[in-house]
Protein backbone atom coordinates (compact mmCIF):
# COMPACT_ATOMS: atom_id res chain seq x y z
CA UNK A 1 0.00 0.00 0.00
CA UNK A 2 1.53 3.24 -1.12
CA UNK A 3 1.58 5.84 1.61
CA UNK A 4 1.31 9.57 1.10
CA UNK A 5 4.99 9.79 1.91
CA UNK A 6 6.08 7.34 -0.76
CA UNK A 7 3.75 8.97 -3.24
CA UNK A 8 5.45 12.29 -2.71
CA UNK A 9 8.83 10.64 -3.08
CA UNK A 10 7.66 9.04 -6.33
CA UNK A 11 6.53 12.37 -7.65
CA UNK A 12 9.91 13.85 -6.81
CA UNK A 13 11.70 11.00 -8.55
CA UNK A 14 9.65 11.44 -11.69
CA UNK A 15 9.87 15.19 -11.89
CA UNK A 16 13.27 15.53 -13.65
CA UNK A 17 12.14 13.29 -16.50
CA UNK A 18 8.76 14.92 -16.79
CA UNK A 19 10.15 18.46 -16.70
CA UNK A 20 12.89 17.71 -19.23
CA UNK A 21 10.54 16.01 -21.67
CA UNK A 22 7.97 18.75 -21.24
CA UNK A 23 10.63 21.36 -21.97
CA UNK A 24 11.98 19.37 -24.89
CA UNK A 25 8.48 19.22 -26.30
CA UNK A 26 7.15 22.68 -25.56
CA UNK A 27 10.07 25.07 -26.07
CA UNK A 28 11.15 24.05 -29.59
CA UNK A 29 7.56 23.36 -30.55
CA UNK A 30 6.35 26.83 -29.65
CA UNK A 31 9.37 28.33 -31.43
CA UNK A 32 8.58 26.30 -34.55
CA UNK A 33 4.98 27.46 -34.47
CA UNK A 34 6.09 31.06 -33.96
CA UNK A 35 8.61 30.95 -36.83
CA UNK A 36 6.05 29.40 -39.13
CA UNK A 37 4.09 32.66 -39.05
CA UNK A 38 7.15 34.79 -39.84
CA UNK A 39 9.09 35.75 -42.94
CA UNK A 40 12.44 34.67 -41.62
CA UNK A 41 15.47 33.89 -43.74
CA UNK A 42 18.84 33.17 -42.15
CA UNK A 43 20.54 35.09 -44.96
CA UNK A 44 18.63 38.26 -44.08
CA UNK A 45 18.85 38.45 -40.31
CA UNK A 46 16.94 41.20 -38.54
CA UNK A 47 14.29 41.45 -41.25
CA UNK A 48 11.70 39.14 -39.74
CA UNK A 49 8.14 40.26 -40.27
CA UNK A 50 4.78 38.74 -39.58
CA UNK A 51 3.75 36.55 -42.48
CA UNK A 52 0.33 35.31 -41.51
CA UNK A 53 -0.43 32.09 -43.29
CA UNK A 54 1.80 32.79 -46.29
CA UNK A 55 4.39 30.18 -45.34
CA UNK A 56 1.70 27.55 -44.99
CA UNK A 57 0.12 28.56 -48.27
CA UNK A 58 3.45 28.25 -50.07
CA UNK A 59 4.27 24.96 -48.45
CA UNK A 60 0.84 23.42 -48.96
CA UNK A 61 0.55 24.47 -52.60
CA UNK A 62 4.07 23.35 -53.46
CA UNK A 63 3.75 20.20 -55.60
CA UNK A 64 6.84 18.77 -53.89
CA UNK A 65 4.87 18.80 -50.63
CA UNK A 66 2.40 16.24 -51.94
CA UNK A 67 5.23 14.20 -53.40
CA UNK A 68 6.89 14.27 -49.99
CA UNK A 69 3.73 13.11 -48.20
CA UNK A 70 3.27 10.31 -50.69
CA UNK A 71 6.93 9.28 -50.47
CA UNK A 72 6.82 9.31 -46.68
CA UNK A 73 3.78 7.04 -46.60
CA UNK A 74 5.13 4.69 -49.29
CA UNK A 75 8.46 4.48 -47.49
CA UNK A 76 6.98 3.73 -44.07
CA UNK A 77 4.29 1.41 -45.44
CA UNK A 78 6.63 -0.45 -47.77
CA UNK A 79 9.24 -1.08 -45.12
CA UNK A 80 6.60 -2.14 -42.57
CA UNK A 81 5.02 -4.67 -44.93
CA UNK A 82 8.37 -6.14 -45.98
CA UNK A 83 9.80 -6.35 -42.48
CA UNK A 84 6.67 -7.69 -40.78
CA UNK A 85 5.90 -10.34 -43.42
CA UNK A 86 9.57 -11.17 -43.92
CA UNK A 87 10.16 -11.15 -40.19
CA UNK A 88 7.36 -13.63 -39.52
CA UNK A 89 8.57 -15.93 -42.30
CA UNK A 90 12.18 -15.75 -41.19
CA UNK A 91 11.34 -16.16 -37.51
CA UNK A 92 9.26 -19.27 -38.31
CA UNK A 93 12.18 -20.71 -40.25
CA UNK A 94 14.71 -19.97 -37.51
CA UNK A 95 12.51 -21.49 -34.83
CA UNK A 96 12.44 -24.85 -36.60
CA UNK A 97 14.81 -27.42 -35.17
CA UNK A 98 18.09 -26.55 -36.87
CA UNK A 99 21.77 -26.98 -36.22
CA UNK A 100 23.73 -23.92 -35.24
CA UNK A 101 20.77 -21.76 -34.26
CA UNK A 102 23.03 -19.47 -32.22
CA UNK A 103 25.27 -18.67 -35.17
CA UNK A 104 22.31 -18.13 -37.47
CA UNK A 105 20.88 -15.66 -34.98
CA UNK A 106 24.16 -13.76 -34.79
CA UNK A 107 24.22 -13.43 -38.58
CA UNK A 108 20.61 -12.27 -38.80
CA UNK A 109 20.85 -9.63 -36.06
CA UNK A 110 24.00 -7.98 -37.47
CA UNK A 111 22.37 -5.49 -39.91
CA UNK A 112 20.55 -3.85 -36.99
CA UNK A 113 23.89 -2.73 -35.60
CA UNK A 114 25.06 -1.10 -38.83
CA UNK A 115 24.71 2.69 -38.86
CA UNK A 116 22.36 4.06 -41.55
CA UNK A 117 25.03 6.07 -43.35
CA UNK A 118 27.18 2.96 -43.77
CA UNK A 119 24.44 0.66 -44.97
CA UNK A 120 23.11 3.23 -47.42
CA UNK A 121 26.54 3.92 -48.93
CA UNK A 122 27.58 0.29 -49.10
CA UNK A 123 24.33 -0.76 -50.75
CA UNK A 124 24.29 2.15 -53.16
CA UNK A 125 27.85 1.80 -54.37
CA UNK A 126 28.96 -1.76 -53.89
CA UNK A 127 25.72 -3.56 -54.67
CA UNK A 128 23.31 -1.38 -56.65
CA UNK A 129 25.79 0.57 -58.78
CA UNK A 130 24.89 -0.22 -62.43
CA UNK A 131 28.53 -0.47 -63.55
CA UNK A 132 30.66 -1.86 -60.76
CA UNK A 133 28.07 -3.05 -58.26
CA UNK A 134 27.83 -6.70 -57.36
CA UNK A 135 24.31 -6.99 -58.80
CA UNK A 136 25.61 -5.58 -62.09
CA UNK A 137 28.38 -8.21 -62.12
CA UNK A 138 25.77 -10.85 -61.40
CA UNK A 139 23.52 -9.63 -64.20
CA UNK A 140 26.46 -9.54 -66.63
CA UNK A 141 27.45 -13.04 -65.60
CA UNK A 142 23.94 -14.27 -66.40
CA UNK A 143 23.96 -12.37 -69.70
CA UNK A 144 21.34 -9.87 -68.55
CA UNK A 145 21.26 -6.10 -68.75
CA UNK A 146 22.32 -4.61 -65.37
CA UNK A 147 19.58 -2.56 -63.72
CA UNK A 148 20.20 1.07 -62.82
CA UNK A 149 18.47 0.79 -59.45
CA UNK A 150 18.83 4.35 -58.23
CA UNK A 151 18.18 5.76 -61.71
CA UNK A 152 14.98 3.83 -62.39
CA UNK A 153 13.66 2.78 -58.99
CA UNK A 154 15.07 5.28 -56.49
CA UNK A 155 12.37 5.02 -53.85
CA UNK A 156 12.18 1.23 -54.11
CA UNK A 157 15.96 1.09 -53.69
CA UNK A 158 15.76 3.10 -50.48
CA UNK A 159 12.88 0.95 -49.24
CA UNK A 160 15.05 -2.10 -49.90
CA UNK A 161 18.03 -0.70 -47.99
CA UNK A 162 15.95 0.38 -45.01
CA UNK A 163 14.09 -2.94 -44.97
CA UNK A 164 17.41 -4.77 -44.81
CA UNK A 165 18.30 -2.81 -41.66
CA UNK A 166 14.97 -3.35 -39.94
CA UNK A 167 14.32 -6.95 -41.00
CA UNK A 168 16.86 -7.97 -38.35
CA UNK A 169 14.89 -6.18 -35.70
CA UNK A 170 11.48 -7.57 -36.62
CA UNK A 171 12.80 -11.11 -37.08
CA UNK A 172 14.46 -11.09 -33.71
CA UNK A 173 11.46 -9.78 -31.81
CA UNK A 174 9.04 -12.17 -33.51
CA UNK A 175 11.49 -15.05 -33.09
CA UNK A 176 11.69 -14.39 -29.36
CA UNK A 177 7.90 -14.36 -29.18
CA UNK A 178 7.61 -17.68 -31.04
CA UNK A 179 10.00 -19.28 -28.59
CA UNK A 180 7.70 -18.45 -25.73
CA UNK A 181 4.85 -20.27 -27.47
CA UNK A 182 3.55 -23.31 -25.69
CA UNK A 183 4.59 -26.20 -27.90
CA UNK A 184 2.11 -28.60 -26.32
CA UNK A 185 -0.75 -26.52 -27.61
CA UNK A 186 0.65 -26.81 -31.11
CA UNK A 187 1.12 -30.55 -30.76
CA UNK A 188 -2.42 -30.97 -29.51
CA UNK A 189 -3.71 -29.03 -32.49
CA UNK A 190 -1.60 -31.12 -34.80
CA UNK A 191 -2.96 -34.34 -33.34
CA UNK A 192 -6.48 -33.05 -33.73
CA UNK A 193 -5.72 -32.75 -37.40
CA UNK A 194 -5.26 -28.98 -37.75
CA UNK A 195 -3.35 -28.18 -40.92
CA UNK A 196 -0.16 -26.18 -40.60
CA UNK A 197 -1.90 -23.18 -42.16
CA UNK A 198 -4.67 -23.35 -39.56
CA UNK A 199 -2.17 -23.79 -36.76
CA UNK A 200 -0.40 -20.67 -38.00
CA UNK A 201 -3.60 -18.59 -38.31
CA UNK A 202 -5.33 -19.68 -35.11
CA UNK A 203 -2.49 -20.34 -32.69
CA UNK A 204 0.79 -18.77 -33.77
CA UNK A 205 -0.45 -15.47 -35.19
CA UNK A 206 -2.62 -14.46 -32.20
CA UNK A 207 0.31 -15.30 -29.95
CA UNK A 208 2.50 -12.95 -31.99
CA UNK A 209 0.08 -10.02 -31.89
CA UNK A 210 1.91 -8.21 -29.10
CA UNK A 211 5.32 -8.68 -30.63
CA UNK A 212 4.08 -7.45 -34.02
CA UNK A 213 2.55 -4.43 -32.29
CA UNK A 214 5.92 -3.55 -30.80
CA UNK A 215 7.64 -4.01 -34.16
CA UNK A 216 5.17 -1.70 -35.91
CA UNK A 217 5.28 0.91 -33.14
CA UNK A 218 9.05 1.15 -32.82
CA UNK A 219 9.68 1.00 -36.55
CA UNK A 220 7.09 3.65 -37.37
CA UNK A 221 8.72 6.03 -34.91
CA UNK A 222 12.07 5.60 -36.62
CA UNK A 223 10.81 5.27 -40.20
CA UNK A 224 8.79 8.50 -40.18
CA UNK A 225 12.01 10.43 -39.76
CA UNK A 226 14.32 8.62 -42.15
CA UNK A 227 16.99 11.06 -43.17
CA UNK A 228 20.54 9.76 -43.45
CA UNK A 229 19.72 7.08 -46.01
CA UNK A 230 18.30 9.74 -48.32
CA UNK A 231 21.04 12.28 -47.65
CA UNK A 232 23.91 9.99 -48.63
CA UNK A 233 22.25 8.23 -51.57
CA UNK A 234 19.93 10.42 -53.60
CA UNK A 235 19.70 13.80 -51.86
CA UNK A 236 15.97 13.48 -52.33
CA UNK A 237 16.18 13.11 -56.10
CA UNK A 238 15.92 12.58 -58.93
CA UNK A 239 13.51 15.52 -58.78
CA UNK A 240 11.46 14.82 -55.69
CA UNK A 241 11.30 11.05 -56.23
CA UNK A 242 12.84 10.21 -52.86
CA UNK A 243 12.12 13.37 -50.87
CA UNK A 244 10.19 12.54 -47.72
CA UNK A 245 8.73 15.14 -45.41
CA UNK A 246 11.79 15.16 -43.17
CA UNK A 247 14.06 15.76 -46.12
CA UNK A 248 11.82 18.44 -47.61
CA UNK A 249 11.91 20.46 -44.41
CA UNK A 250 15.67 19.97 -44.23
CA UNK A 251 16.07 21.34 -47.77
CA UNK A 252 13.80 24.28 -47.05
CA UNK A 253 15.35 25.35 -43.79
CA UNK A 254 19.00 24.33 -43.75
CA UNK A 255 19.82 24.45 -47.45
CA UNK A 256 17.63 27.37 -48.50
CA UNK A 257 17.84 29.09 -45.10
CA UNK A 258 14.09 29.72 -45.17
CA UNK A 259 13.30 29.32 -41.49
CA UNK A 260 9.69 30.45 -41.88
CA UNK A 261 8.86 28.02 -44.68
CA UNK A 262 10.77 25.19 -43.06
CA UNK A 263 8.95 25.76 -39.78
CA UNK A 264 5.58 25.62 -41.51
CA UNK A 265 6.69 22.27 -42.96
CA UNK A 266 7.79 21.17 -39.51
CA UNK A 267 4.39 21.99 -38.04
CA UNK A 268 2.70 20.01 -40.80
CA UNK A 269 5.05 17.08 -40.16
CA UNK A 270 4.13 17.20 -36.48
CA UNK A 271 0.40 17.20 -37.25
CA UNK A 272 0.79 14.21 -39.58
CA UNK A 273 2.90 12.34 -37.06
CA UNK A 274 0.24 12.96 -34.45
CA UNK A 275 -2.44 11.46 -36.66
CA UNK A 276 -0.28 8.36 -37.06
CA UNK A 277 0.53 8.41 -33.35
CA UNK A 278 -3.12 8.38 -32.34
CA UNK A 279 -3.71 5.22 -34.37
CA UNK A 280 -0.60 3.63 -32.93
CA UNK A 281 -1.38 4.54 -29.34
CA UNK A 282 -4.85 3.03 -29.69
CA UNK A 283 -3.24 -0.12 -30.97
CA UNK A 284 -0.74 -0.33 -28.12
CA UNK A 285 -3.34 0.45 -25.55
CA UNK A 286 -5.23 -2.59 -26.80
CA UNK A 287 -2.34 -4.97 -27.23
CA UNK A 288 0.09 -4.00 -24.49
CA UNK A 289 -1.06 -4.12 -20.93
CA UNK A 290 1.14 -1.77 -19.02
CA UNK B 1 8.41 -33.42 -24.37
CA UNK B 2 10.44 -32.50 -27.39
CA UNK B 3 9.08 -33.59 -30.69
CA UNK B 4 10.99 -36.28 -32.47
CA UNK B 5 12.31 -34.74 -35.64
CA UNK B 6 13.65 -36.70 -38.53
CA UNK B 7 17.24 -35.92 -39.42
CA UNK B 8 16.26 -35.27 -43.00
CA UNK B 9 13.73 -32.65 -42.00
CA UNK B 10 16.19 -31.01 -39.68
CA UNK B 11 18.87 -30.98 -42.37
CA UNK B 12 16.67 -29.28 -44.93
CA UNK B 13 15.56 -26.63 -42.43
CA UNK B 14 19.16 -26.09 -41.43
CA UNK B 15 20.26 -25.59 -45.02
CA UNK B 16 17.42 -23.13 -45.67
CA UNK B 17 18.02 -21.14 -42.49
CA UNK B 18 21.77 -20.93 -43.06
CA UNK B 19 21.29 -19.87 -46.68
CA UNK B 20 18.87 -17.08 -45.79
CA UNK B 21 20.89 -15.77 -42.88
CA UNK B 22 24.07 -15.86 -44.95
CA UNK B 23 22.34 -13.74 -47.60
CA UNK B 24 21.22 -11.25 -44.94
CA UNK B 25 24.69 -11.06 -43.49
CA UNK B 26 26.46 -11.01 -46.85
CA UNK B 27 26.62 -7.20 -47.36
CA UNK B 28 28.52 -6.86 -44.09
CA UNK B 29 30.87 -9.72 -44.93
CA UNK B 30 31.44 -8.32 -48.41
CA UNK B 31 32.25 -4.88 -47.00
CA UNK B 32 34.70 -6.43 -44.56
CA UNK B 33 36.46 -8.40 -47.32
CA UNK B 34 36.55 -5.52 -49.80
CA UNK B 35 38.39 -3.37 -47.28
CA UNK B 36 41.43 -5.62 -47.74
CA UNK B 37 41.47 -5.36 -51.52
CA UNK B 38 43.20 -2.83 -53.72
CA UNK B 39 40.94 -0.40 -55.55
CA UNK B 40 41.53 -2.36 -58.77
CA UNK B 41 40.52 -5.67 -57.25
CA UNK B 42 37.53 -4.09 -55.55
CA UNK B 43 35.81 -3.40 -58.88
CA UNK B 44 37.19 -6.40 -60.78
CA UNK B 45 34.69 -8.42 -62.80
CA UNK B 46 34.13 -11.17 -61.91
CA UNK B 47 34.87 -10.20 -58.32
CA UNK B 48 37.03 -12.54 -56.31
CA UNK B 49 35.62 -13.65 -53.02
CA UNK B 50 38.56 -14.73 -50.90
CA UNK B 51 41.50 -15.33 -53.18
CA UNK B 52 42.88 -11.88 -53.71
CA UNK B 53 46.01 -10.14 -52.57
CA UNK B 54 45.06 -9.21 -48.98
CA UNK B 55 46.57 -5.86 -48.03
CA UNK B 56 46.00 -2.86 -45.80
CA UNK B 57 46.48 -0.08 -48.35
CA UNK B 58 42.84 1.04 -48.15
CA UNK B 59 43.03 1.34 -44.36
CA UNK B 60 46.24 3.35 -44.64
CA UNK B 61 44.67 5.67 -47.21
CA UNK B 62 41.60 6.27 -45.05
CA UNK B 63 43.69 7.01 -42.00
CA UNK B 64 45.84 9.43 -43.92
CA UNK B 65 42.85 11.24 -45.32
CA UNK B 66 40.75 11.56 -42.21
CA UNK B 67 41.10 11.52 -38.48
CA UNK B 68 39.43 8.25 -37.50
CA UNK B 69 40.53 8.32 -33.82
CA UNK B 70 38.89 11.72 -33.36
CA UNK B 71 35.56 10.61 -34.82
CA UNK B 72 35.71 7.34 -32.91
CA UNK B 73 36.35 9.23 -29.69
CA UNK B 74 33.44 11.56 -30.44
CA UNK B 75 31.12 8.59 -31.04
CA UNK B 76 32.17 6.99 -27.77
CA UNK B 77 31.67 10.18 -25.76
CA UNK B 78 28.34 10.98 -27.36
CA UNK B 79 26.81 7.51 -27.16
CA UNK B 80 28.04 6.57 -23.69
CA UNK B 81 27.64 10.09 -22.33
CA UNK B 82 24.04 10.45 -23.45
CA UNK B 83 23.20 6.95 -22.23
CA UNK B 84 24.73 7.53 -18.81
CA UNK B 85 23.00 10.86 -18.40
CA UNK B 86 19.73 9.34 -19.61
CA UNK B 87 19.97 6.47 -17.12
CA UNK B 88 20.68 8.88 -14.30
CA UNK B 89 17.46 10.76 -15.05
CA UNK B 90 15.37 7.75 -16.02
CA UNK B 91 16.14 5.28 -13.24
CA UNK B 92 14.35 7.23 -10.48
CA UNK B 93 11.38 7.90 -12.77
CA UNK B 94 11.00 4.29 -13.93
CA UNK B 95 11.49 3.19 -10.36
CA UNK B 96 8.72 5.39 -9.06
CA UNK B 97 6.32 4.33 -11.80
CA UNK B 98 7.01 0.63 -11.28
CA UNK B 99 6.83 0.55 -7.49
CA UNK B 100 4.49 3.39 -6.61
CA UNK B 101 2.00 3.21 -9.45
CA UNK B 102 -0.60 5.96 -9.33
CA UNK B 103 -3.78 6.56 -11.25
CA UNK B 104 -2.02 8.43 -14.02
CA UNK B 105 1.11 6.31 -14.36
CA UNK B 106 -0.09 4.71 -17.57
CA UNK B 107 -1.02 8.06 -19.06
CA UNK B 108 2.36 9.53 -18.18
CA UNK B 109 4.15 6.61 -19.80
CA UNK B 110 2.03 6.95 -22.93
CA UNK B 111 2.70 10.66 -23.03
CA UNK B 112 6.44 10.10 -22.67
CA UNK B 113 6.41 7.66 -25.55
CA UNK B 114 4.38 10.10 -27.61
CA UNK B 115 7.15 12.71 -27.30
CA UNK B 116 9.28 10.20 -29.16
CA UNK B 117 6.83 10.54 -32.04
CA UNK B 118 7.54 14.23 -32.37
CA UNK B 119 9.34 14.24 -35.71
CA UNK B 120 12.88 15.56 -35.17
CA UNK B 121 12.53 17.72 -38.25
CA UNK B 122 9.69 19.61 -36.58
CA UNK B 123 12.06 20.94 -33.95
CA UNK B 124 15.26 21.02 -35.99
CA UNK B 125 15.21 24.77 -36.62
CA UNK B 126 14.68 25.92 -33.01
CA UNK B 127 17.31 23.51 -31.73
CA UNK B 128 19.69 24.62 -34.46
CA UNK B 129 19.14 28.29 -33.60
CA UNK B 130 19.37 27.74 -29.84
CA UNK B 131 22.58 25.81 -30.35
CA UNK B 132 23.97 28.49 -32.64
CA UNK B 133 23.25 31.21 -30.09
CA UNK B 134 24.57 29.30 -27.10
CA UNK B 135 27.68 28.04 -28.82
CA UNK B 136 26.59 24.41 -28.59
CA UNK B 137 26.69 23.85 -32.34
CA UNK B 138 29.32 21.28 -33.28
CA UNK B 139 30.11 20.40 -29.67
CA UNK B 140 29.97 17.01 -28.00
CA UNK B 141 28.10 18.54 -25.05
CA UNK B 142 25.32 19.70 -27.35
CA UNK B 143 24.94 16.28 -28.93
CA UNK B 144 24.96 14.54 -25.57
CA UNK B 145 22.09 16.78 -24.45
CA UNK B 146 20.00 16.19 -27.58
CA UNK B 147 20.56 12.43 -27.70
CA UNK B 148 19.78 12.13 -24.00
CA UNK B 149 16.46 13.86 -24.55
CA UNK B 150 15.44 11.94 -27.65
CA UNK B 151 16.26 8.57 -26.10
CA UNK B 152 14.89 9.33 -22.63
CA UNK B 153 11.37 7.99 -23.34
CA UNK B 154 12.78 4.69 -24.61
CA UNK B 155 15.11 4.38 -21.63
CA UNK B 156 12.28 5.02 -19.17
CA UNK B 157 9.98 2.62 -20.96
CA UNK B 158 12.55 -0.18 -21.02
CA UNK B 159 13.55 0.27 -17.39
CA UNK B 160 9.90 0.36 -16.38
CA UNK B 161 9.20 -3.00 -18.02
CA UNK B 162 12.17 -4.50 -16.18
CA UNK B 163 11.49 -2.93 -12.79
CA UNK B 164 7.84 -3.93 -12.94
CA UNK B 165 8.87 -7.57 -12.82
CA UNK B 166 10.81 -7.21 -9.60
CA UNK B 167 8.46 -8.64 -6.97
CA UNK B 168 7.46 -6.02 -4.44
CA UNK B 169 7.12 -8.67 -1.72
CA UNK B 170 10.87 -9.12 -1.65
CA UNK B 171 11.24 -5.46 -0.79
CA UNK B 172 8.61 -5.65 1.89
CA UNK B 173 10.27 -8.71 3.39
CA UNK B 174 13.58 -6.89 3.55
CA UNK B 175 11.89 -3.94 5.21
CA UNK B 176 10.22 -6.23 7.76
CA UNK B 177 13.58 -7.71 8.56
CA UNK B 178 14.70 -4.21 9.47
CA UNK B 179 16.76 -3.30 6.42
CA UNK B 180 17.35 0.43 6.15
CA UNK B 181 16.37 2.17 2.93
CA UNK B 182 20.02 2.39 1.98
CA UNK B 183 20.59 -1.31 2.54
CA UNK B 184 17.35 -2.14 0.79
CA UNK B 185 18.48 -0.30 -2.30
CA UNK B 186 22.06 -1.49 -2.14
CA UNK B 187 21.65 -5.19 -1.35
CA UNK B 188 18.14 -6.10 -2.43
CA UNK B 189 17.09 -3.89 -5.29
CA UNK B 190 20.33 -3.23 -7.12
CA UNK B 191 21.25 -6.87 -7.77
CA UNK B 192 17.78 -7.51 -9.18
CA UNK B 193 17.79 -4.36 -11.29
CA UNK B 194 21.28 -4.59 -12.76
CA UNK B 195 20.46 -6.94 -15.67
CA UNK B 196 17.66 -4.66 -16.81
CA UNK B 197 19.79 -1.55 -16.50
CA UNK B 198 22.63 -3.25 -18.37
CA UNK B 199 20.51 -4.19 -21.34
CA UNK B 200 18.90 -0.75 -21.42
CA UNK B 201 22.37 0.74 -21.45
CA UNK B 202 23.50 -1.48 -24.32
CA UNK B 203 20.50 -0.82 -26.54
CA UNK B 204 20.78 2.91 -26.02
CA UNK B 205 24.48 3.00 -26.71
CA UNK B 206 23.71 1.29 -30.01
CA UNK B 207 20.85 3.65 -30.83
CA UNK B 208 22.98 6.69 -30.00
CA UNK B 209 26.01 5.36 -31.89
CA UNK B 210 23.93 4.95 -35.04
CA UNK B 211 21.79 8.08 -34.66
CA UNK B 212 22.18 10.01 -37.87
CA UNK B 213 19.72 12.90 -37.96
CA UNK B 214 20.99 15.13 -35.18
CA UNK B 215 24.60 14.05 -35.46
CA UNK B 216 24.65 15.03 -39.14
CA UNK B 217 22.76 18.30 -38.74
CA UNK B 218 24.37 19.66 -35.59
CA UNK B 219 28.03 18.91 -36.25
CA UNK B 220 30.57 20.18 -38.72
CA UNK B 221 34.12 19.17 -37.95
CA UNK B 222 34.97 19.19 -34.25
CA UNK B 223 32.26 17.02 -32.74
CA UNK B 224 31.47 14.90 -35.80
CA UNK B 225 31.04 11.25 -34.81
CA UNK B 226 31.48 8.23 -37.08
CA UNK B 227 28.11 8.69 -38.80
CA UNK B 228 29.42 11.96 -40.23
CA UNK B 229 32.86 10.46 -40.92
CA UNK B 230 31.15 7.98 -43.25
CA UNK B 231 28.75 10.50 -44.77
CA UNK B 232 31.83 12.28 -46.13
CA UNK B 233 32.26 9.28 -48.44
CA UNK B 234 28.92 9.84 -50.13
CA UNK B 235 30.41 11.04 -53.40
CA UNK B 236 32.55 10.77 -55.35
CA UNK B 237 34.75 9.00 -52.84
CA UNK B 238 32.10 6.31 -52.46
CA UNK B 239 33.22 4.99 -55.82
CA UNK B 240 36.54 3.94 -54.28
CA UNK B 241 35.13 0.72 -52.92
CA UNK B 242 38.16 -0.45 -50.98
CA UNK B 243 38.47 2.81 -49.06
CA UNK B 244 34.70 3.01 -48.50
CA UNK B 245 34.77 -0.56 -47.18
CA UNK B 246 37.73 0.05 -44.90
CA UNK B 247 36.13 3.17 -43.45
CA UNK B 248 32.76 1.41 -43.08
CA UNK B 249 34.34 -1.53 -41.32
CA UNK B 250 36.08 0.79 -38.88
CA UNK B 251 32.83 2.66 -38.22
CA UNK B 252 30.61 -0.34 -37.55
CA UNK B 253 33.03 -2.91 -36.08
CA UNK B 254 32.99 -1.62 -32.48
CA UNK B 255 29.22 -1.63 -32.22
CA UNK B 256 28.61 -4.85 -34.17
CA UNK B 257 31.01 -6.67 -31.87
CA UNK B 258 29.45 -5.11 -28.77
CA UNK B 259 26.03 -6.08 -30.09
CA UNK B 260 27.03 -9.69 -30.75
CA UNK B 261 28.42 -10.14 -27.28
CA UNK B 262 25.32 -8.74 -25.66
CA UNK B 263 22.60 -9.98 -28.00
CA UNK B 264 20.83 -12.08 -25.38
CA UNK B 265 20.34 -9.12 -23.05
CA UNK B 266 19.50 -6.86 -25.96
CA UNK B 267 16.69 -8.93 -27.37
CA UNK B 268 14.82 -9.00 -24.09
CA UNK B 269 15.03 -5.22 -23.81
CA UNK B 270 14.04 -4.56 -27.40
CA UNK B 271 10.72 -6.30 -26.97
CA UNK B 272 9.71 -3.58 -24.52
CA UNK B 273 8.04 -6.05 -22.23
CA UNK B 274 5.79 -7.40 -24.95
CA UNK B 275 7.46 -10.79 -24.94
CA UNK B 276 8.13 -12.51 -21.70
Amino acid sequence: MATQHSRNAARLMMSPSVILLLGWMLIPLSMTIFFSFQFYNLLQPGQETFAGLTNYRFFLTDPSFFDAIRNTLVLVGGVLVITVVGGIALALLLSQPIWGQGIVRVLVIAPFFVMPTVSALVWKNMFLNPVNGLFAHLANGLGLQPIDFFGNYPLASIIGIVSWQWLSFSTLIIFTAIQSLDSEQLEAAEMDGASSLNRFIYIILPHLARAITVVILIQTIFLLSIFAEILVTTNGGPGTATTNLTYLVYIQSLLQFDVGGGSAGGVIAIILANIVAIFLMRMIGKNLDI
Amino acid sequence: MARAVSTRRKTSFTVAAWAVSFLIFFPILWTFLTGFKTEGEAIASPPSFLFFDWNLSAYEAVNQRSDYPKHFFNSVIISFGSTALGLLIAIPAAWAMAFVPAKHTKDILMWMLSTKMLPPVGVLIPIFLIFRDTGLLDTRTGLVIVLTLINLPIIIWMLFTYFREIPGEVLEAARMDGASLRNEILYVLTPMAVPGIASTLLLNVILAWNEAFWTLNLTAADAAPLTAFIAAFSSPEGLFYAKLSAASTMAIAPIVILGWFSQKQLVRGMTFGAVK
